[in-house]
C-alpha cells in the first residue's frame, strides 16, 4: 500500500520546478513519486528535500567510508549511532565525536560556532555519556582579509560563549589563517564523553506501542532547510541572504538537557534517544525508526511551539536547538517527566511506535506525510560520483614570492616566523574557553594534547585535533596520513597511548570529479595510517560543498585523536625543565619546506612533498611511548608549524625561562658522525624550518642519553645529540642563531592580540 | 561540622565544589537545591560558579529570587558562613548581601587564567589560614568580574578591611597590569561589614590539587575550617 497524505492549507502546488528549488535532481524527483506511488505533498517534498541532502545522507560518501578501519578490541560502538565509544577499562567508555558547522559559522559566526558546540554536545550525552571535555578545529582567511577578524572573533566568542555556559571545558584545539578559506571557513567540534559501559544509550527505536517523547525547547522557525539549502550547497553571492537558516543557541536550556537526560538515563526507563539536529524532528524520528526496524508515527498538534501557526512543513524541518526525541515504554513515562519537570523542561508525548515501517506524521487531524522509513534513511540515493585527479596535479603550496632567497638570514626567518598568526601563541583564542570546570583538567590549552584525568582511576585521556590542509592541497592521500600521524604523536608526546579517532572530512563540491578524487584519496590516507597506527575510526563527519564561486578549499581531513595514559601523574610536558639537560632530537625522516609556513611565507621552490610511511610514525610513537615510561625523558615537544628552529624555541617558553644552545654544523645536521647513529646530511634550510615528518625535540639527563639514542637508533629513526638547555634565557643554534628569548616570547605572545589591535 | 553547596540551574561548579570539600579536604558536604526553603544543618553555605539561570538577564539577578535565598539571608543574618564564588559572588551581591555590583571584564571578553592574589585582611573567617600580603595562586574564569562600587563605599570598605583579596602581580604588587578584569581597585573579593559572608571572583575549588595546578585555594578552605572549630568551640 502507498500510504496517503494530503496537502495542508496553503500549500504550494508540488511539482519538478518544486523539487528543484529544494535541492532534489529531477532523477530524485522521480524516485520520490516512485516510492509513494503518487505525488508527494508540500510537507513530504520538504521531508525528502532534507533526508536526502548531502548533510543527512552522506549520498556521495557512504561507499567510500565504509573503508575506515572502525573495528578494534577497545571499539564499544562504532559508526552508525550519535557518536563512536571506545572502552577505556574500569568499567568505562569515552564516547567522542566530531562534526563540522562551518557554513553556519562564516554567515554567522558566533551563532554559528556556538550551535556548532551545542550539538556535538548533544551526540555525546545522547549516548548517556556526560560530556567532560571539547576541542576546536579552526581555520579562517588570511589574517589581513577585511572579514577575518569579525569571524574570528566572533567563532570563538560563540565557542566560548556556549561551551563555558553548559560547563564544558574546552581542553586544546588548532586554529589555522590561510587566504584559501577567505570565503568558507572551518569550524569543526569535537567533543568527549564518559560512561558506564552497562548505561550507554542507543537511538534504535523498538518496542510496538512505546511512546515518543518530545523533551527541550519549544519549535521556532529557526534553522529550516539548514542541512539541506545551507550545509549542502556551495556559497555564491546570495548566500548572505541564507543568514535566517542559521540556528540560535541557548546553553542554559542545553545545561538543563544534559543534567536531565543523564538523571533520567540512571533510571533505565530510556529505550531510545536522539537529539533533533539537523533536520530536527524528521531526522530524529525516521532515523531512530529505521535503526530498530519500525515504524513511528507523531502528531504535530502535540509539538510544543514558539508561536502559533507554523505548518507541518515548519515543524518538521525546523532545527531549532536544544530539543530530544525520547523512546520509553508506556508505563515509565511518568517517570521520566517528573525528572524533566524537575529540571524546568517540556516532556511531551507526541507519538508512538508502530509496526508497519512506516514514517507517518499527523497534523489538524489528518496525515500529512506517509512514508516509508527506510526511503528517508537507508534508502536513501547513494552515488557513486565521477572522481578524477585535477590535471595537471597540484604541484606546489601557496607561494608568496616565486624565488627562494639563496640563504635567508635564519635569525630573521625565525622572528617572522615566530610572528606568524600560524605559529604564534594562542592565547588570545583559549583564555575566552574555561578549560578547568569539571576539575579533570591536567594539561590544558596552550600545550599540545590535553590531558584529563580520569576520577576514581589513576589514568588519564589524552587528546588532540590536527589538520594539514597545506600537504593535503599538496597530496590529499599523504596529507591525511599527516593529519592522522601528527595527532597521534601529539598525544603520545603527552604520555598517551593512542587508541582511536574520529575524523571530520572538509572538502569542496562532491558533484566535480577532482573534489570526489581528493575526498577518495584523503578517505585511503585516513584508512591507511589508522590501520598502521591500530587506532580505529569511531565516528565522523563529512562536510562537502565548502566552496565560494567555484573555488574550493583545500582538502581538509580534521583528525581528532584520543588517547589513554595508564598513569596520569607519569605524564609529560613540552617544556624543558633543567639547565644542564641534554636536547635530543628525533625525526621519523627528513622535512620538507613544502606545504610549510616557510614556504608559505617565503616560498618553498621546488620543494616536494615526500611519501610518509605511517608505519615508521607508528615505529616512533611507540619508542617514544616506551622511553616515557622507562623515565628517560624530562620534556618532549612534537615540531610543528614553523620548523625545528620554532620547536626549540616554543620549548623555552614554560614556566621557568630557560634557553637553549644547539650545535649545528655548516652542512646540516649531521647524522653520519662518529656517534650520531643513522641518517643523512640536510640543508640548513631544511632542518631548521621544514615540515611534514615528526620530529621530536626531547630534554634529558645526560645518563638517558646513551638509551635514548640506543632505542630510536635500533627502532631505525634518526635521533641527534642537538645540545643542552642552559640557564640563561637564549636560544643559540650554530653560528647563525642568537636570540633573546624573551624577546622570541613576546613576538610570540603579541601576534593575535597585536593584529587585532588589543595590545 | 557541615557544608551545604547550592545548585541552581545552570550552576556548573557546584559539583567541583562539592568534590574539592568532600575528597580534598574531607569534609561533610551536601548538595542544596535551588528550590529547598530549608538549608538543613549546615555551618556553611557555598555559592558555586555557573550561569544561574543562563545569566540572560544580569549576572545573579534571577538566582537571587529563588526560595533558597530567603533562607541564605536569614542565616546570614545570625551570622552563618556564606562564600559566594563567582556567580555566587554576583548571586551575593544581587541579593545585597554583599556591597558592590559585578559588571562585564574590561577586554569585554570572557578570561581563563590564573591570577595572582594579595591577601589584604588575614583576620577573617575566609582567609585566617593566610598570612597579610601572601600572594594566592588562584584560577579566574569570568566573563563579567569587573567589580565596582561607589568611591565613598569603597573608602569605607577599605577602612573597615572588606576588600580580602586583591590582583596583584606575582611579586604582589598592585599594577593595573595585573587587574585582569579592570576591578575598581583592582578588588577580587569581598566580605560585608560582619565578615561572615565573602564573595570572591576567583576559584578557590579549583586550585585543591597539585596535578591540577596548585593548592592555594585551600588556604581559603582550611580557613573556614578553622573558624567553624573555634566557634563550635566557644559555643561548647
Amino acid at each position: 500500500m502507498s500510504g496517503g497524505a494530503v496537502a495542508m492549507p496553503g500549500d504550494p502546488v508540488v511539482g519538478p520546478e518544486q523539487a528543484a528549488s529544494h535541492g532534489l535532481s529531477p532523477d530524485e524527483y522521480a524516485a520520490i513519486r516512485r516510492i509513494l506511488g503518487r505525488t508527494p505533498t508540500f510537507t513530504e517534498l520538504g521531508v525528502f528535500s532534507v533526508m536526502w541532502s548531502e548533510h543527512c545522507s552522506y549520498k556521495s560518501s557512504r561507499r567510500h567510508l565504509k573503508m575506515l578501519p572502525s573495528r578494534g578490541e577497545r571499539v564499544a560502538q562504532g559508526p552508525g549511532e550519535n557518536a563512536g565509544a571506545l572502552d577505556i577499562g574500569d568499567g568505562l567508555l569515552a564516547v567522542f565525536k566530531i562534526e563540522s558547522h562551518n557554513h553556519p559559522s562564516f554567515l554567522e559566526p558566533y551563532q554559528g560556532a556556538a550551535t556548532g558546540v551545542g550539538g556535538i554536545l548533544r551526540d555525546i550525552f545522547t549516548m548517556g555519556a556526560r560530556p567532560i571535555a571539547s576541542m576546536n578545529s579552526l581555520k579562517f582567511g588570511a589574517f589581513d582579509h577585511p572579514r577575518t577578524p569579525w569571524l574570528l572573533g566572533g567563532v570563538v566568542a560563540g565557542i566560548g560563549g556556549y561551551g563555558n555556559c553548559v560547563g564544558v571545558p574546552t581542553v586544546a584545539g588548532e586554529v589555522m589563517f590561510d587566504a584559501a578559506y577567505d570565503g568558507n571557513i572551518l569550524v569543526n567540534a569535537f567533543c568527549l564523553g564518559l560512561v558506564r559501559r552497562d548505561e550507554l544509550l542507543s537511538a534504535r527505536a523498538h518496542g510496538v506501542g512505546n511512546v515518543v517523547l518530545y523533551v527541550g525547547s519549544a519549535t521556532g522557525r529557526d534553522g529550516i532547510h539548514g542541512a539541506s539549502l545551507l550545509a549542502s550547497a556551495e556559497f555564491d553571492a546570495e548566500s548572505q541572504a541564507k543568514r535566517p537558516t542559521v540556528q540560535v543557541g541557548d546553553p542554559f536550556t542545553e545545561k538543563l538537557l544534559i543534567e536531565a537526560c543523564l538523571e533520567a538515563a540512571h533510571t533505565g526507563a530510556i529505550v531510545a534517544i536522539q537529539d533533533m539536529g539537523a533536520a530536527g524532528l524528521t531526522s530524529s524520528s525516521s532515523e531512530m525508526a529505521s535503526r530498530g526496524g519500525v515504524g513511528i508515527e507523531i502528531d504535530l498538534d502535540r509539538v510544543p511551539l514558539r508561536e502559533p501557526g507554523l505548518t507541518p512543513y515548519e515543524i518538521l524541518l525546523s532545527e531549532s536547538q536544544e530539543r530530544m526525541l525520547l523512546v520509553a515504554e508506556p508505563d515509565r513515562v511518568a517517570e521520566l517527566a517528573s525528572i524533566f519537570g524537575k529540571w524546568d523542561l517540556h516532556s511531551v508525548e507526541i507519538g508512538r511506535i508502530t509496526d508497519n515501517g512506516r514514517w507517518r506524521v499527523r497534523a489538524g487531524g489528518k496525515i500529512a506525510a506517509d512514508i516509508p522509513v527506510g526511503a528517508l534513511t537507508e534508502d536513501a540515493p547513494m552515488y557513486d560520483r565521477p572522481a578524477a585527479p585535477p590535471d595537471p596535479v597540484p604541484a606546489a603550496t601557496v607561494v608568496k614570492s616565486a624565488a627562494t632567497p639563496e640563504w635567508p638570514d635564519p635569525a630573521a626567518v625565525l622572528r617572522r616566523l615566530i610572528a606568524s598568526p600560524n605559529v604564534g601563541s594562542r592565547r588570545w583564542v583559549y583564555r575566552q574557553y574555561d578549560s578547568l570546570v569539571q576539575s579533570n583538567t591536567v594539561t590544558g590549552p596552550g600545550g599540545g594534547a590535553a590531558v584529563l584525568r580520569i576520577k576514581g582511576t589513576r589514568r588519564g585521556l589524552v587528546m588532540k585535533v590536527d589538520s594539514n590542509p597545506r600537504a593535503c592541497a599538496l597530496d590529499p592521500y599523504f596529507g591525511a596520513i599527516a593529519a592522522v600521524c601528527e595527532s597521534a604523536v601529539n598525544v603520545a608526546c603527552a604520555g598517551g597511548t593512542p587508541i582511536g579517532l574520529t575524523n571530520c572530512l572538509n572538502y569542496g563540491n562532491p558533484e566535480r570529479p577532482a573534489i570526489m578524487w581528493q575526498f577518495i584519496r584523503g578517505v585511503e590516507g585516513i584508512r591507511d595510517a589508522a590501520i598502521a597506527l591500530k587506532t580505529p575510526v569511531v565516528s565522523g563527519n563529512v562536510s562537502f560543498y565548502n566552496e565560494t564561486e567555484g573555488r574550493a578549499i583545500p582538502p581538509t581531513p580534521t583528525i581528532a585523536m584520543v588517547g589513554l595514559i595508564e598513569d596520569v601523574e607519569a605524564r609529560i610536558g613540552p617544556f624543558f625543565q633543567q639547565a644542564g639537560d641534554a636536547i635530543v632530537i628525533v625525526r621519523s625522516a627528513r622535512p620538507s619546506i613544502a606545504a610549510s609556513e616557510y614556504g608559505a611565507l617565503f616560498g618553498a621552490g621546488a620543494a616536494s612533498l615526500r611519501p610518509i610511511d605511517p608505519a615508521r610514525e607508528k615505529l616512533l610513537i611507540d619508542t617514544l611511548i616506551g622511553a616515557s615510561g622507562a623515565g628517560l625523558i624530562r620534556s618532549v615537544h612534537d615540531v610543528a608549524e614553523g620548523g625545528l628552529a620554532v620547536g626549540i624555541a616554543e620549548s623555552c617558553f614554560g614556566e621557568v625561562k630557560l634557553g637553549a644552545a644547539i650545535e649545528l654544523p655548516s652542512d646540516g645536521l649531521d647524522a653520519n658522525g662518529p656517534d650520531h647513529g643513522i641518517g643523512h646530511k640536510l640543508d640548513q634550510l631544511t632542518d631548521l624550518f621544514g615540515e611534514g615528518r615528526s620530529t621530536l625535540v626531547i630534554s634529558a639527563p645526560d645518563r638517558s642519553v646513551g638509551p635514548l639514542r640506543a632505542r630510536f637508533a635500533a627502532a631505525g629513526l634518526e635521533v641527534f645529540l642537538a645540545g643542552r638547555v642552559i640557564a640563561e634565557p637564549r636560544l643559540i643554534i650554530g653560528s647563525v642563531i642568537d636570540e633573546d628569548l624573551s624577546g622570541l616570547e613576546e613576538l610570540y605572545e603579541r601576534v593575535i592580540p597585536g593584529r587585532l589591535g588589543q595590545l | 561540622m557541615k557544608w551545604g553547596v547550592v545548585s541552581f540551574p545552570g550552576s556548573l561548579d557546584d559539583r567541583d565544589a562539592l568534590g574539592a570539600l568532600r575528597d580534598v579536604m574531607e569534609q561533610d558536604a551536601v548538595a542544596l537545591w535551588h528550590r529547598d526553603e530549608s538549608l538543613g544543618a549546615v555551618d556553611c553555605v557555598v555559592l558555586p560558579g555557573g550561569f544561574s539561570y543562563g545569566d540572560y538577564l544580569r549576572c545573579g539577578a534571577i538566582a537571587r529570587f529563588a526560595p533558597i535565598m530567603k533562607s541564605i539571608a536569614r542565616f546570614a543574618a545570625d551570622g552563618g558562613l556564606v562564600m559566594g564564588i563567582c556567580n555566587g559572588f554576583q548571586i551575593l551581591c544581587e541579593a545585597h548581601l554583599l556591597p558592590g555590583a559585578l559588571t562585564r571584564n574590561r577586554s569585554l571578553s570572557f578570561i581563563c587564567e590564573t591570577a595572582s592574589l594579595r591577601v589584604e585582611n588575614a583576620a577573617t573567617p575566609f582567609t585566617r589560614a593566610a598570612r597579610k600580603g601572601q600572594i594566592l595562586r588562584i584560577p579566574i574564569k569570568h566573563g563579567e568580574g569587573l567589580y565596582v562600587a561607589p568611591d565613598d563605599e569603597l573608602d569605607r570598605m577599605e577602612r573597615r578591611g572588606q576588600v580580602i583579596l586583591r590582583y596583584a602581580s606575582a611579586d604582589g604588587e598592585s599594577a593595573d597590569a595585573a587587574n585582569p578584569n579592570g576591578s575598581m581597585r583592582s578588588i577580587a573579593g569581598v566580605a560585608n561589614e560582619t565578615f561572615n559572608v565573602f564573595g570572591l571572583m576567583p576559584h578557590p575549588e579549583h586550585a585543591v590539587e597539585k596535578i591540577l595546578g596548585g593548592e592555594d585555594g585551600r588556604i581559603i578552605f582550611q580557613s573556614i575550617i578553622r573558624s567553624l572549630h573555634s566557634s563550635q568551640a566557644s559555643a561548647v
